[in-house]
């Protein structure tokens, strides 16, 4: 029972998912062993099957998914034909789940410790009481504030950074032998993530724990494996140990994998001349009595991409309402060519609106599931540019070629008949359709893979290049910002913390808030993490600014 | 705990509002009923002094606004006046028979609540069973007869072919417990069978509705049983909805009983509402009203109470 023996095995593993009455393979025999102790990664696009494996190692599958082949042995007990309550019998004491987001995972009903304890008393480990101070002290091995308080809180009134941290903590309440982590951090902001990160990496080597590490971020994956699977289409593309893996990748697909973060925008040498196209003064806006953003002024021009980055709740999509005229701000000016913009959407006359147009984070919902392309798209140039008939018909063509759909295969599709990327290129057309000068981009390939999210941000800059649109980029992703930006604005708090062109904002020396959101952001190396903990260390320790180092 | 009780006040305060505005349209509409209770009193061969001198005596004559005034600050004092027909003090008359319809109401809900609930979680916990299936047939069957026609078939099966129980809910102000309960078994029995439908397909919907959720999957994932999943992990998320239903039809039970009342001959609230619309005895009217406006007021402020105590996102905000 040392470290170094086989924990789990996965032999020829196949699970089939129910679409309307047919039977489609998910899982297309994926053969795995696990060590006692190891941390294995699982990386792939969306719909790889990495999630699936993930919830197969412990011996389940979702409704409307079965296991179709092959066996998958934990310590010996064959878990795909064992009887329910074996499995069951399993879970929590011997292998436990921490899932991708821990806001929707934790039961609103109860707290935190409650959730903590159910299965320690459950199956006979602890009492209540020794269950509670045993949260407490995981909680704080966690390095979560207030461990002997805040097991009391319920899960709405803790933060995802935290909670993603209890929920761990609640995973290794039976002290299992194997945790399965969900895409833990993916929800999570940057400077919040490492934090996560560095629990988790601590928690479980602490306690010999082996883990499978689901995620689709290489970087990440880098970071806590020790082994990494590549999947694609259900199907294992390479296995192989971390470092091995990071410098000599043998499959195409895993090497187009790495290569994704090298796209780069043609860079703009000089900086932003002459009068911007729409900009922002001394404006301060507020939800009922709460400034959430003070006194910002931001300036966008035609032709350049401005990224407003900073953490959730930094003001970055409220200034989108400002701009949009959704939330009419309390002072400040909003002007566009020169003019003062009206500062409501509905005094804003149709050329106003029709030149300052949206594409958002979740194309999903925001397009309508029950009209086709040919509707979504036509219905901005029947309303801005009083298209009709032939000419209409003609001009919903011409985007669905220029976002690289083929108008004859798409037209008439619902968007529930699109991928991910072909939901957001239509989100791109729809905004295009306005004809419009200036484009705000809302987190727009962030839910998207990274692959796709490439092909996303190519057609934006190829559009930027051919009409000279000005786009501003809301993201949280610096990965996006090197790729696409000229310019970047950081906001923290509802105030721009650094202002400028990309070289400058991005290259030392920082603005102290600029470096943590900068060095929060993993990177390819193995030791990334190590080394980031450590210099945070230091810099605690000394009274060198961060910046300096 | 001080958000509670700021909730229950501003709530009872609008509450009266609500209920006074319903108590103007009740006054207006008895306005425009046709007839005149004098001549439904004294009937065709009255002579106009006689007619005269009873609108005189109970002050028909007098201006609406005047009536209505002096009408509220009675019922606002639980004065309600006096029966137009007998001379009797409605607060008395109602008082009895408002006792007989909660009686009644009392004995259905606490057969049917329990049962409803029960029912709804075993549907919910076997859904899509042989089990569910037939609990979702038997339940709609009950509730889409009407209810006269459960409540004869009730009496054809329990008081005739097998001489169980009473056909007659004979129940009066001396009627001690135990024969009061006795009396009144069928017409509870026909009640529960026309409530438990409704709560109980509310009970296995909103147990469902919650089933997708990630915490579910969680608790799975921890390896709760299926009954644990339902009963602690999916219930307690379930209760706002579920309360607002039992809500509705504890309403329904107080103040839509007036068919089972008469087919079994219960002396309830209902039965005096439909007898004095028919011998224009105004004031009797106007009180029944609004005491079933206070009901569906009161049972509803009551269902949120419980449904903001059920949540703790709406009890401890951040």
């Amino acid at each position: 029972m040392e470290r170094g023996d086989i924990l789990l095995r996965i032999r020829d593993l196949k699970i089939e998912g129910r679409v309307e009455d047919s039977w489609l393979p998910i899982l297309k025999g994926i053969n795995l062993e696990l060590r006692r102790g190891e941390v294995l990664g699982l990386i792939g696009e969306s719909g790889a099957g990495k999630s699936t494996l993930g919830l197969a190692a412990m011996g389940f599958v979702r409704d409307g998914c079965r296991f179709s082949g092959g066996t998958v042995e934990f310590e010996g007990q064959e878990l795909t034909t064992a009887h329910r309550s074996v499995r069951r019998s399993l879970r929590s004491s011997d292998i436990a789940y921490v899932a991708q987001s821990a806001a929707a995972s934790f039961n609103p009903a109860h707290k935190l410790v409650d959730q903590y304890a159910e299965f320690p008393v459950l199956r006979g480990r602890m009492t209540q009481a020794e269950a509670r101070a045993d949260a407490a002290k995981m909680y704080a091995r966690l390095q979560l504030p207030d461990p002997n308080g805040i097991g009391f809180r319920y899960p709405h009134q803790v933060s995802g950074g935290q909670l993603q941290r209890a929920m761990t903590a609640m995973a290794m309440s039976c002290r299992p032998k194997l945790i399965i982590f969900d895409e833990p951090t993916t929800a999570l902001d940057v400077t919040t993530q490492i934090e996560v990160l560095a629990a988790i990496r601590e928690v479980v080597a602490e306690f010999g724990t082996a883990a499978i590490y689901v995620t689709h971020d290489l970087a990440i994956v880098s970071q806590m494996a020790d082994r990494v699977m590549v999947l694609r289409y259900g199907e294992m593309v390479e296995l192989a140990e971390t470092r091995q893996m990071l410098t000599t990748p043998t499959e195409d697909y895993t090497r187009s994998l790495w290569a994704v973060r090298s796209f780069r925008a043609p860079v703009k040498a000089e900086a932003a001349k002459g009068a911007p196209l729409i900009s922002l003064r001394d404006v301060t806006a507020s939800y009922g009595k709460v400034d959430v953003l003070s006194d910002i002024s931001i300036d966008f021009h035609a032709g350049r991409t401005v990224a407003v980055v900073g953490e959730s709740g930094s003001g970055k999509s409220t200034v989108a309402r400002v701009l949009t005229g959704l939330l009419p701000p309390r002072r400040g000016e909003v002007s566009f060519d020169g003019a003062a913009l009206p500062k409501v959407v509905d005094q804003r006359s149709k050329d106003q609106l029709r030149h300052v147009q949206m594409i958002y984070q979740m194309a999903d919902t925001a397009l309508n599931p029950k009209q086709r392309l040919r509707k979504i798209i036509g219905r901005p140039l029947a309303f801005y540019l009083g298209l009709s008939g032939r000419a209409l018909e003609d001009r919903i063509r011409d985007l669905l070629a220029e976002i690289e759909l083929d108008p004859d295969t798409f037209i008439d599709r619902f968007p529930s008949e699109l991928s991910g990327g072909q939901k957001q290129r239509v989100g791109i057309a729809r905004a295009l359709a306005a004809d419009p000068r200036f484009i705000i981009c809302d987190e727009v390939t962030s839910a998207l893979d990274q692959l796709v999210a490439e092909g996303i941000l190519r057609l934006l800059v190829n559009l930027q290049n051919e009409r000279g649109l000005g786009y501003m980029f809301i993201t949280h992703d610096i990965a996006t910002v090197e790729a696409i930006a000229d310019d970047v604005v950081v906001m923290q708090h509802g105030r721009v913390v650094e202002a400028g062109r990309k070289e400058d904002v991005l290259s030392p020396p920082h603005e102290p808030y600029t470096e943590l959101l900068l060095s929060s952001v993993p990177e390819m190396d193995p030791d990334w993490l190590t080394r980031v903990l450590d210099q945070r260390q230091g810099a605690r320790a000394s009274p060198i600014l961060p910046g300096s180092t | 705990m001080t958000a509670i009780v700021r909730m229950i006040t501003i709530r009872l305060a609008l509450g009266l509002v609500t209920l006074w505005i319903v108590s103007v349209v009740i006054f207006i509409s008895v306005e425009f009923l046709p007839g005149d209770l004098a001549e439904a009193v004294l009937g065709q061969s009255a002579t106009e002094a006689t007619l005269q001198a009873y609108r005189d005596r109970l002050g028909l004559e007098r201006p609406p606004l005047e009536r209505y005034l002096v009408w509220l600050s009675g019922a606002w004092r639980g004065d309600f006046g006096v029966s137009l027909v007998n001379g009797q003090p409605i607060s008395d008359l109602i008082a009895v028979r408002l006792g007989n319809t909660l009686f009644l109401a009392a004995m259905a809900a606490m057969i049917a609540i329990p049962l409803a609930l029960g029912l709804g979680i075993l549907a919910a916990l076997y859904r899509n069973s042989w089990f569910d299936k037939t609990i979702s047939v038997s339940t709609l069957s009950a509730i889409s007869f009407p209810e006269f026609f459960v409540a004869y078939i009730l009496v054809l099966l329990f008081a005739i072919n097998v001489n169980l129980f009473p056909a007659l809910a004979n129940i009066g102000i001396g009627t001690p417990f135990g024969e009061r309960v006795y009396n009144s078994v069928l017409p509870a029995l026909t009640l529960t069978l026309v409530i438990t439908a409704h709560m109980m397909r509310m009970t296995r919907a909103a147990i469902i509705n919650l089933l997708a959720r990630p915490y579910i999957e969680m608790a799975r994932l921890k390896g709760a049983s299926p009954s644990r999943v339902i009963l602690h992990h999916a219930l307690p998320n379930a209760v706002a909805p579920i309360v607002n239903v039992i809500a509705l039809n504890l309403g329904y039970l107080i103040t839509g009983v007036v068919i089972v009342e008469v087919v079994f001959v219960y002396p309830g609230l209902g039965q005096l509402l439909v007898d004095s619309v028919t011998r224009r005895d105004v004031p009797v009217v106007q009180a029944a009203c609004l005491i079933f406006a206070a009901t569906f007021i009161l049972l509803n402020l009551i269902a949120d109470v419980v449904a903001v105590l059920s949540d703790p996102r709406l009890l401890h905000p951040k």
